[in-house]
């Protein structure tokens, strides 16, 4: 998909003519209709995937067809109507959030330019408020005593198959990064809305590949790489290699290993592409430095879950891979990597969907005696956390001016940031490993963040334009520092940002990179025994 | 057009109130019927809104995050924005409903040539907000004086401080100009903030209108329209309402059934409506629910234990020969398999 030149974009957002740059459009939202066209739309999912997974048990996805968003007939079952109005009926009954936050907005619009789509489209239905009201309207048509009654005059309309249209379009335009949630009075939450509209579009067949196939892979073979289990083993011990001869540190990790103390999950990407590469030789490194007894599994080998943009069974599906691999192993706890929406659900959803952990202990770390009470139900901690209460007992050996080469700043990822409050941990890391690291501008950072504009899954290339425009406030906070303070490192502890924010500096910002954390201290860390090359950029040092 | 439904709808009902109300007999209607139903509209509607909301359950712990966690002893949380107890997330409501505590944090963004985007302090709508919502509170409850007796000290006193600047006779309310300037706004912004404007429905416009349209009957009663507004009766029928025992006593004049009718539709509409964000504010699981999903497990009473992860079992069935060949330890060796198969 050919994105347009970075000129003509950086006029289009704020010559265009869009609600963000002051025009109103002149016909009411309602009457307006979604169109698909190349490049403003993510490809449906495969039909092969969808049967697949609706062949699991435990999960549901009908109606596995071809078709394409372009196409007018999207070959929806033909009670399509009855089942999403049943399937609303049944989450409002299941959902005390979906219920109250269908019936408490007041459309006071304090979220509408909270929303990076919003801020990098124009397009009025990204305002958070008109993205609930998408599903607000068919609520009130058909839940409520005033819509019955009064129908359009009270906001209310039929569910049709143009509104379905709209929903698939735009509950993919929204990274359910609850930016808005944070601004809003009474803290409705679009992550909500838009969890909800993606559940009922699964119930009719409408899906997008980019999702769905790295689910299933997740299901089959343990990570959305699709990565056999040797696949993964090599891929590690290809890093570990790539340590060996940069800095002559021979590194012991092991797969399935039972027995062993800790089990250590992370995104798969982490071992799969770049820059995720170096932060996983980060990990490598720091357990190695301190002699950590842990395990990596193949079995288990994903951190994120593609699941949470799906549904609330395929969530659990997936991350119960976790526990179950522990209990096998017969570890005391779990360490989970650098990963956003990975710890939305390891922090919110999986004690309730998979717990109790009671087979494992509350995570104590070995080498600090520290005990991390805040995971002491779910017993499993993050690696920031880890990491960061290793510096403070001074049990790192780290050396600065090994990052003299970084001038850094700090990404919160959306959901470590307002689904979990991980916000300081990797400040102490950096504040320890990285000199004069620089915060970007206040309403862009910690619970203001800004997504990376591809999370939840929108992280393909088709909608490659999209996703510069949603990136975009992201982008422009990060070249504020640039312009400031010559900052030529972004760093992060997400997997989906590392490959999202790749694509997005190139684009907006060339010249700034992307990194997770770890991969900074794994470039300070001082090795016993070491016989390190000169590393002028650290663990990307080309030897 | 839809800022205009709104009046036309309103001087409908202002017009049902005024002539109804003339007409010999209706006074008890107006007076006394239409008040204890929408009482009991009011009241019955308040209930099952919030039973029904409190039916469904809440699957997930699902707070909104905006401060850091409780964590490392070395790491300081933040209490109010992430609050890991009762305790806390109580103080966290109370700022946020009595407060307004995330409307505070309120920015407005620009896009500039570059592209460069500004976000500005934005604390407008927080301010006339307040204001709203503090007059229409002070204003209900100086009205409560109509339906005790003896008057309590507090309500004195709050009247007193209300009406301090002595201004007129009788002594101008501060509440009776503030509500009105705090709904000027709201509606006002409606109109002219373009974002609001598209969003805005009948549904916003028309409670405006409706309160407004309250407090300007209230305001002409008690300083200008008072003929016929003889505030023992007035008192004697509310009093009466509230005692069980509803009498209407000499001719009170139409305004003061105007503005009891405009009361009983506000009433009468207020569950049915957004105007329950009221009960809902306390309800959202984004801001009542402590940040401690992993110290201390939440439970889903919907949870299917039958939703089970793709087996270890499966998985190595599918991969044993390779996880073998890499020397990955599997449960089963491959002559084992081999053999049950």
């Amino acid at each position: 998909m050919a994105v347009a030149k970075l000129e003509q974009l950086a006029k289009s957002v704020v010559q265009g003519p869009t609600m963000a740059t002051g025009a109103v459009p002149n016909k009411d939202w309602m009457d307006v209709s979604a169109i698909f066209k190349p490049g403003n739309y993510a490809y449906q999912a495969k039909q092969e995937k969808v049967e697949y997974l609706n062949s699991q048990k435990g999960l549901h996805f009908p109606n596995a067809r071809e078709w394409s968003p372009e196409d007018d007939d999207w070959k929806l079952p033909e009670n399509w109507k009855e089942i999403i109005l049943k399937g609303l009926k049944e989450r409002l009954e299941k959902f005390r959030s979906l219920k109250i936050f269908m019936d408490c907005c007041v459309r006071c619009g304090a979220c509408a330019d909270k929303c990076h789509f919003f801020l990098g489209t124009g397009d009025p239905k990204n305002m958070p408020v008109l993205r609930a009201e998408l599903l607000r309207s068919v609520y009130r048509n058909d839940f409520t005593l005033g819509g019955k009654l009064l129908g359009k005059m009270a906001g209310a309309r039929e569910m049709t198959v143009g509104v379905l249209k709209e929903w698939f379009m735009y509950s993919y335009q929204c990274t359910e990064c609850r930016r808005c949630s944070v601004f809003c009075p009474y803290g409705i939450d679009t992550a909500e809305v838009t969890m909800m509209l993606r559940e009922l579009l699964h119930l009719v067949g409408v899906g997008i590949n980019w999702i769905l196939e790295p689910a299933s892979n997740s299901n089959r073979t343990g990570n959305h790489m699709g990565l056999q289990p040797h696949t993964f083993k090599d891929n590690v011990d290809f890093l570990a290699d790539d340590i060996e001869n940069l800095t002559g540190i021979k590194i012991n990790h092991s797969f399935n290993r039972k027995g062993a103390e800790v089990l250590f999950i992370t995104p798969s990407a982490d071992v799969f592409a770049e820059p995720g590469l170096y932060t996983a030789m980060g990990y490598l490194l720091l357990f190695e430095h301190i002699g950590l007894d842990y395990t990596w599994s193949t079995y288990a080998s994903e951190g994120g879950n593609f699941g949470l943009f799906t549904n609330n069974e395929l969530m659990k599906k997936l991350n119960g891979k976790m526990y179950a691999e522990a209990k096998r192993l017969g570890v005391k706890h779990i360490i989970g990597g650098e990963c956003g929406h990975m710890w939305r659900v390891i922090h919110q959803f999986m004690d309730t969907m998979n717990g109790p952990a009671d087979f494992m202990e509350v995570p104590k770390s070995p080498i600090t005696g520290t005990t991390f009470h805040n995971a002491a139900s779910t017993k499993m901690i993050h690696i920031s956390e880890f990491t960061a209460d290793l510096i403070r007992h001074g049990k790192l050996n780290l050396d600065k001016s090994r990052n003299a080469h970084v001038k850094a700043t700090f990404h919160d990822s959306c959901n470590t940031a307002r689904a979990m409050g991980l916000l300081d941990e990797p400040r102490y890391i950096l504040d320890h490993v990285a000199d004069g690291w620089v915060e970007m501008p206040e309403n862009t950072i910690r619970e203001q963040t800004f997504c990376c504009g591809s999370g939840t899954g929108l992280n393909t290339d088709e909608i490659m334009e999209l996703r510069m425009r949603s990136g975009l406030p992201r982008a422009n906070a990060v070249k504020h520092v640039i312009d400031k303070h010559a900052v030529n490192m972004l760093s992060c502890v997400c997997a989906i940002d590392r490959a999202t924010l790749t694509s997005l500096m190139n684009y907006w910002n060339p010249g700034c990179n992307v990194c997770g954390v770890s991969e900074l201290v794994g470039n300070a860390l001082v090795m016993e025994g070491e016989n390190r090359q000169e590393l002028t950029e650290g663990l990307r040092t080309l030897v | 057009m839809k800022y205009a439904f709104s009046f036309l709808a309103v001087i409908a009902l202002i017009l049902i109130a005024g002539l109804g109300s003339q007409i010999p007999g209706m006074q008890y209607l107006f007076g006394v019927v239409l008040p204890y139903l929408a009482i009991m509209l009011f009241v019955g509607g308040f209930v099952y809104r919030i039973m029904d909301w409190a039916k469904s359950p809440v699957p997930f712990s699902i707070p909104t995050t905006c401060g850091q966690g409780a964590s490392l002893d070395f790491i300081k949380q933040d209490k109010l924005e992430s609050p890991a107890n009762t305790t806390e997330v109580a103080a966290r409501m109370f700022l946020e409903i009595f407060f307004f505590r995330s409307l505070f944090r309120n920015t407005k963004s620009e896009i500039h040539d570059g592209p460069k985007i500004t976000y500005e302090s934005s604390k407008w709508l927080w301010l006339f907000a307040l204001i709203f919502h503090y007059s229409f509170l002070v204003v209900v409850l100086r009205h409560m004086r109509f339906f005790l007796e003896p008057v309590p000290f507090v309500l004195s006193a709050l009247e007193g401080v209300d009406s301090m600047l002595q201004i007129g006779q009788p002594a101008m309310y501060l509440t009776d100009a503030f509500l009105l300037l705090g709904l000027l706004f709201l509606y006002g912004r409606r109109l002219i903030t373009r974002h609001v404007k598209y969003i805005s429905l009948n549904n916003d416009y028309f409670p405006l209108v409706l309160i407004f349209s309250i407090a300007v009957t209230g305001i002409l009663m008690r300083y200008l329209l008072r003929t016929d507004i003889d505030i023992i009766t007035i008192k004697n029928l509310a009093y009466g309402l509230v005692t069980f025992s509803p009498v209407i006593g000499a001719k009170i004049g139409a305004i003061f059934y105007i503005h009891l009718f405009l009361v009983c539709v506000l009433l009468a509409y207020f569950p049915f409506s957004k105007l329950m964000h009221m009960g809902g504010v306390f309800m959202s699981p984004t801001r009542n629910m402590a940040n401690n999903s992993r110290s201390k497990r939440h439970i889903n009473p919907w949870n299917d234990p039958e939703i089970k992860p793709h087996s270890y079992a499966g998985y190595e069935d599918e991969f044993r020969e390779f996880m073998v060949d890499a020397g990955i330890p599997v449960e089963k060796e491959l002559a084992a398999a081999e053999d049950k198969a």
